[in-house]
């Protein structure tokens, strides 16, 4: 329990920079507040436009991936405090993470290259792709199409 | 005190923690980064499922419904949720840096906030949860077809209730321990150990949960 309180001390918070700390805080809310603002600006746009499956719209949910990467930074950074801590800790819990750059790049080329193979190979994957599905109505009154939901869900195909 | 901060200070000399952070928090950072993993494997392994599937369901088709305004309003209920757990975690700094500074009331007052703001974010999901269930989606039942009116499959809805129930989950015990420690603050607690770097580990984990929820909100609504 010494050692608790000793860092306590060590760290240091005078008063002089509790008012700066706050003002911090209410930055850092104000660019979360922005940057979700334009994510959802560029997802509002991504429907009204009904963009095709293609580069265009590929680019657009790799700059809201960006954009979440920077909300992230500034939460760990700023409120989680990481920022602020000594570096070296800070590389202890940051270091380890780069692993997901392997764990994102290596498992979704597999997904896609396993897509592609059975678009390739397997007739019926592909005949599945092109069944029609009843587009059941989304109507505010629930309960009454309850049973529709289990008509068509996929189950025959599996 | 002083000399610390002024002379160069031997991290690595022993007597000290060389991080210059209590061990409890470093351990909280730790914990925070193994489930970061866990998360990180749940929505890749969403990714992997995507990526191997040849059409998706439209996130603006499935999730249009607001409260007593019906359907068609898509990404209004996500970003009220959004921005409710983002409010949460402004006042759970709050909190930790009215802590720091040995304020009680303070402490007291923003904690409140934060799980009010926990309980809201949970009521909201229990909404979307009974909705989504009243429109027939459930684990292996899926009622949204792909964005091109084909066939979709039910890994849709799986992913989804699972990777936003494990965050509820983690939002449900987030709010659990911020009431244990309301509770202890209430009970002067800290005021008696001489800090309140307690509610600075309770602080670390609420932002986790926010961080999380900027993942999932990006992965399953926008894109």
């Amino acid at each position: 329990m010494e050692h608790t309180s000793e860092v306590l001390h060590h760290e240091g918070h005078g008063h002089h920079d509790a008012t700066e700390g706050k003002k911090e805080v209410w930055r850092i809310t104000l660019y979360l507040t922005i940057l979700t603002l334009v994510e959802l600006a560029i997802g509002y746009y991504m429907y009204k436009a009904g963009l095709e499956n293609g580069f265009f719209k590929n680019m657009l949910k790799g700059l809201i991936v960006a954009l979440m990467m920077w909300k992230a930074f500034y939460i760990v950074g700023y409120f989680m405090h990481l920022k602020h801590e000594l570096r070296n800790f800070a590389l202890t819990v940051v270091v380890p993470l780069f692993l997901f750059i392997w764990f994102i790049i290596a498992f979704l080329a597999d997904g896609n290259s396993y897509n592609h193979l059975r678009n390739t190979y397997d007739k019926n994957h592909q005949e599945r792709a092109s069944l029609k599905m009843e587009k059941k109505e989304v109507e505010h009154g629930h309960g009454k199409e309850h049973h529709t939901g289990e008509g068509h869900t996929g189950e025959e195909l599996k | 005190m002083a000399t610390t901060a002024t002379t160069k200070t031997k991290w690595w000399a022993g007597g000290r923690s060389p991080f210059n952070v209590e061990y409890g928090k470093v351990m909280m950072w730790y914990f925070l980064m193994s489930d970061a993993f866990t998360f990180g494997a749940f929505l890749i392994a969403y990714g992997t499922t995507r990526f191997a599937t040849n059409g998706w369901p439209d996130p603006n088709q499935v999730f249009n419904s607001f409260p007593g305004l019906g359907s068609g309003f898509p990404l209004l209920f996500v970003s009220l949720m959004t921005f409710i757990l983002i409010v949460s975690s402004v006042t759970m700094v709050l909190a930790v840096k009215a802590g720091q500074e040995m304020k009680k009331n303070e402490v007291v007052k923003y904690l409140i906030w934060t799980i009010i703001g926990g309980i809201c974010f949970l009521s909201c999901q229990a909404w979307e949860w009974a909705h989504l269930h009243h429109e027939g989606a459930w684990w292996g039942s899926n009622p949204f077809p792909n964005h091109d009116g084909t066939l979709s499959s039910t890994n849709f809805t799986n992913f989804f209730f699972t990777i936003t129930g494990f965050h509820g989950f983690h939002v449900l015990s987030g709010v659990v321990i911020n009431i244990v420690m309301l509770i202890m603050t209430l009970n002067d607690t800290f005021e008696k150990r001489g800090h309140y770097l307690m509610i600075e580990k309770a602080g670390l984990y609420w932002h986790f949960v926010d961080l999380v929820w900027v993942f999932v909100f990006t992965c399953f609504y926008l894109i």
